[in-house]
């Protein structure tokens, strides 16, 4: 099983999805199965939550394969801005 | 060769108002992801069918390849593909849970 890291997954996210903020955490204590993902990228604009999710899954097809288990966010540059935890 | 058809799938769906593929079953959940569908619906007071994907490779590759989306669990509203366990529970925070299910004569 090919595992993945945070930081790939990151870099791939940020390439694909011309992402101007990406927070990838890996949750399955290192062994590369389990990931939860924020992004926020001005792709999102317009579009609604399952419109970002495939663009985000679609970004992430070939890793989703062997990856059991990912959980994402999705923010426009605007939303992310006016986030109160932000 | 998958012997759950598009055509079986597409009945599946619209069954019932609320049409949940998951892993176990809402008694016996068998996924945290799954759980957390079971437990929003249960929230909003929702009866749905469910659909064990552990039960059979065909309707969980089946369910995969109709709806083109990777992951377990999968929500159907009105047969309609909603999304995973991400976008339920958005949907629950934001309220906009609420509206669709009112659309289809769920009140929650």
């Amino acid at each position: 099983m090919t595992s993945y890291t945070e930081d790939y997954l990151k870099q791939k996210l940020t390439e694909k999805l011309e992402a101007t903020h990406v927070e990838v955490i890996d949750e399955s204590d290192g062994c590369g199965g389990k990931f939860s993902a924020l992004v926020v990228s001005p792709q999102f604009e317009g579009k609604t939550l399952i419109q970002r999710h495939r663009l985000v899954n679609s970004a992430l097809s070939e890793e989703l394969k062997t990856i059991h288990a990912f959980s994402q966010k999705t923010f426009t540059p605007k939303q992310w801005a006016e986030q109160p935890t932000n | 060769e998958n012997t759950v058809t598009k055509e079986d799938l597409e009945k599946l769906v619209k069954n019932n108002k609320v049409v949940v593929f998951m892993k176990g079953d809402p008694e016996q959940p068998r996924c945290g992801f799954s759980n957390a569908v079971v437990q929003i619906l249960r929230m909003h007071g929702v009866t749905y069918d469910s659909h064990d994907v552990l039960s059979s490779d065909d309707i969980r590759q089946g369910i995969k390849d109709f709806t083109n989306w990777p992951t377990i669990p999968q929500v159907f509203i009105n047969g309609e593909f909603v999304g995973g366990c991400d976008i339920l529970l958005q949907m629950h925070q934001s309220g906009d849970l609420i509206e669709e299910l009112k659309k289809v004569g769920i009140k929650s």
